[in-house]
């Protein structure tokens, strides 16, 4: 019995047991109905081994909505607890907890695969290419990130889950303050996934390089793309800070190393300025893409070409320089002292600049356009005013003496998620609204949409304004509860009620998406929106070879001017089309490495190098593998493409 | 498989060239993850705590030893590449095993070495400076290990299926991450033995 006492909670509660029975009772109910309808030969087959870059996309979609829900399922704990003063809702614990996993699953687990279900989506389409550079790797990279999303997640029902804060900093973090295997958890899940990260990254980065479509100058490349090769080149280089940040903490946890220890010479700062280097240019990881989105959604609903293509591009470009040089205005009270402060302050106020100019240009792409308000543009439109808010909370946290003020209070939960659900959330849900009819060959319901749109603006706004006032009055983050005399719950429960609005919104969605399946039409041709870029020029569904020919491009508009300047896009004779095949090995090695994971959470040795042997074996077996994937023949081209409804 | 035979054998096929430089591109990667192992060291050299300082625990010969090894054995994968691309697969053959035995001797010297440091008393556990100088040693040493599978079920390759574009993009691909490990020992000699012993 003393082996499994190492796998019960810390912590329980009738919640934890309630989540425990139904995990058990989901995990059957899947099992159940697969065989059931006998979709095990399908899942396999389809899903779990595809190298097919759409459907690895849609995978990334599926996890990132599901880890939405369990974020804000958080979130909303959070809020219930501190709406009213002395709540006993949850105790001290449980809250640390909450608010740990929160924002591991919001950044790490809902918004990267959200943005890489983007990247995986349109990258291929956008630049008129097959696949991406190398598929198997990039079906590895999924299941990676996927099988440390699931590690990370069964942490509450088994062994407790992390609770020293999504930043983890030590010593808090280190054996003493944190015994229990939660921040185990937290090194090697989220060391699993960046693994994953990392290789989408080198994917992408060769892609966009070496796969262009004839004629697709770099400049002449649609702005998300940009956007997607410059959050991938970020991803390359702040990467392995975070690998060996994790590391160093998991050998200190682990092995009883002294990195970010207390005593022997172990330095905590050193682990708050590796966690930043790689944190701060993560955060520019996740908006640029969502930059790129706006790009593509304001100019198709102003019926205008994007005002400014190179500066849009040359403040990417220095805002990705920038990310890598403002680290340490996460901790300005930390103790470097007034010069490095300063420079830190002024770098980060120098994003400010190359982000207005792309603010300033979408501003003039509307100038003058013939606007729709259709929900894409909606969210798009509701970006610009609620994000320069973020912003300019942001500028204020950057000037370091005033930061002392503002540290580590509410005022600055209100900035990120100022700038994150506006910029980021926003942006994914535009994207998802406005790529729906291109992946599943039908639109999301326009009237419910709107509902979901105003419940999800409405309640953030009432969710995050008031805690820039509690913020300067001097409510601090990451507190359980507070006492009456503080005067705070007023506007706590104002916070809670937009959180439960914005709830109310995500709900809609899924509502949406139902409701759309059932009633919407599905002869909607392959350019429901009359949109610009290359995605929308091949058919819907999108056969699996994208495009029956290559396209010829002549600018970044390439399909708008097919359609009013009569360029060819498609030119020339049907050629035999090599495909790469599917595999179940990528798939697997995402399996043995969630068993290897949990095997080191719980410092079970010998599982462990059993499937870190494993994960070696398989490797060496990709080695020696010949797999010159398949061809698709000029008749079963010609084939697909007739049924499809016309020949491109 | 469209073939151009104007390009050198590694380079002659689309799929090899986005090999190459997918390769690169993780080669930018490593640069940053041993660029952070060195700052962290760098950081740390100093906080020994109540264990040995650098220049109590450093000796020059086996360290000699192993940087002669290495360096030779960069040189001697450049010339089996260069055998590669005259197209003499057991001249080739040859000297990647050469190189390879020359790893295999570099990691034994540093599995030396760092029984040593056991010895004296610089384990894992004994401060932060030993700490970050056996994570930075190790995670070289690791990649070496690693290198020295791969190059031999490379080796395997080549004699079995001979030079095709694929076996020499592997390999090519291969000399690149050896090159590589030796460009990282260079610093690691500089900046962490020599630097320590003065």
């Amino acid at each position: 019995m003393e082996f499994f006492e190492r796998f019960a909670i810390p912590h329980p509660s009738p919640a934890i047991y309630a989540s425990m029975v139904a995990i058990a009772l989901v995990t059957i109910g899947i099992i159940a109905g697969l065989t059931y309808f006998k979709k095990w030969g399908y899942l396999w087959r389809e899903w779990l081994t595809t190298v097919d870059h759409k459907k690895i996309g849609i995978m990334y979609l599926i996890s990132a909505l599901l880890m939405l829900f369990r974020g804000g399922v958080d979130a909303i704990m959070m809020r219930a607890q501190l709406s009213v003063p002395d709540a006993e809702l949850l105790d001290a614990q449980h809250y640390n907890e909450i608010f740990t996993t929160h924002g591991v699953v919001m950044i790490i687990f809902m918004a990267m695969p959200f943005i890489f279900a983007f990247m995986n989506l349109l990258v291929p389409l956008q630049i008129g290419a097959r696949d991406v550079a190398f598929p198997r790797l990039n079906a590895l990279s999924f299941w990676l990130f996927f099988a440390g999303a699931m590690l990370f997640n069964i942490s509450f029902v088994i062994g407790g889950s992390p609770d020293a804060g999504w930043t983890s900093y030590f010593p808090l973090a280190g054996n003493d303050f944190s015994q229990h295997v939660g921040t185990n958890y937290y090194m090697i899940a989220i060391q699993i996934s960046g693994i994953g990260s990392l290789m989408t990254g080198i994917n992408m980065c060769t892609t966009i390089l070496k796969m262009r479509a004839p004629g697709m100058t770099l400049m002449k490349m649609p702005m998300f793309t940009w956007s997607a090769f410059i959050a991938n080149l970020i991803i390359v280089f702040a990467f392995p800070v975070l690998t060996v940040a994790l590391l160093m903490g998991t050998t200190d946890r682990l092995f009883a190393t002294n990195f970010f220890t207390s005593d022997n010479g172990g330095m905590d700062m050193l682990w708050a300025n590796f966690f930043w280097i790689w944190g701060h240019p993560e955060v520019y990881i996740l908006i640029l893409p969502a930059f790129g989105l706006y790009s593509e959604i304001i100019p198709t609903f102003s019926r205008r070409n994007l005002y400014g293509y190179k500066p849009m591009v040359w403040s990417m470009v220095l805002i990705s320089f920038l990310s890598f040089l403002v680290w340490t205005h996460h901790f300005f009270t930390m103790g470097q002292g007034a010069l490095t402060n300063s420079i830190f302050s002024i770098t980060t106020m120098a994003i400010a600049v190359p982000t207005g100019v792309k603010i300033f240009n979408w501003l003039f792409t509307m100038y003058k356009g013939k606007i729709r308000f259709t929900v894409p543009m909606l969210y798009s439109v509701a970006f610009i005013p609620l994000f320069t808010v973020g912003g300019v909370t942001g500028v204020m946290l950057a000037m370091s003496a005033a930061d002392y003020q503002y540290h580590n209070t509410m005022f600055l939960v209100a900035h990120f998620h100022n700038t994150i659900i506006p910029g980021v959330v926003f942006a994914m849900l535009a994207g998802l609204t406005y790529y729906w009819p291109k992946f599943f060959g039908f639109m999301l319901n326009e009237k419910i949409g709107k509902w979901a749109f105003w419940s999800l603006t409405i309640g953030f706004v009432l969710a995050f304004f008031p805690m820039y006032i509690t913020g300067l009055d001097g409510q601090a983050r990451r507190m359980y509860t507070y006492s009456e005399a503080t005067g705070f719950g007023p506007l706590n429960m104002v916070s809670f009620i937009g959180a439960a609005i914005m709830a109310i919104g995500f709900v809609l969605i899924l509502w949406n998406v139902f409701y759309s399946f059932k009633n919407s039409s599905r002869e909607i041709g392959s350019d429901p929106w009359d949109a610009r870029s290359l995605e929308w020029a091949t058919h819907t569904p999108i056969p699996e070879y994208n495009f029956a020919r290559l396209p010829h491009v002549n600018s970044s508009e390439a399909f708008w001017d097919a359609k009013m300047n009569g360029h060819q896009l498609f030119r020339g004779e049907y050629e035999e089309i090599h495909m790469p095949s599917s595999s179940g090995v990528p798939f697997i090695m995402g399996m043995i490495f969630f068993v290897a994971g949990f095997s080191f959470v719980f410092s079970l040795w010998i599982p462990a190098v059993i499937a870190l042997l494993g994960i070696f074996f398989c490797m060496a077996l990709r080695s020696f593998e010949k797999d010159d994937g398949y061809h698709i023949s000029v008749e079963e081209i010609k084939e697909t493409e007739r049924k499809l409804g016309g020949a491109k | 498989m469209k073939i151009d035979h104007s390009q050198p054998l590694e380079y002659s096929t689309h799929q090899n060239q986005l090999n190459i430089l997918g390769f690169w591109i993780f080669l930018g990667a490593e640069i940053m993850l041993f660029g952070t192992l060195f700052m962290g060291y760098f950081t740390l050299e100093g906080r020994t705590g109540a264990g040995p300082t650098p220049a109590q625990i450093f000796e020059i010969t086996p360290v000699l030893i192993e940087t002669f090894v290495l360096l030779t054995s960069s040189f001697t994968i450049g010339l089996g590449i260069h055998a590669m691309r005259l197209g003499r697969k057991n001249a080739m053959l040859s000297f990647f095993a050469i190189t390879l035995l020359l790893g295999l001797v570099f990691l034994g010297v540093e599995i030396y070495e760092f029984m040593h440091y056991y010895h004296v008393g610089a384990t894992y556990q004994t401060s932060a400076f030993t700490a970050a100088l056996l994570t930075t040693l190790g995670t070289h040493g690791a990649h070496v290990t690693l290198g020295l599978f791969w190059g031999l079920f490379i080796i395997l390759q080549v004699k079995k299926r001979g030079l095709t574009p694929q076996t020499a993009n592997k390999s090519f691909i291969f000399s690149l991450y050896w090159h590589f490990l030796d460009v990282v020992w260079i610093f690691i000699f500089s900046f962490i033995y020599l630097k320590g012993m003065m």
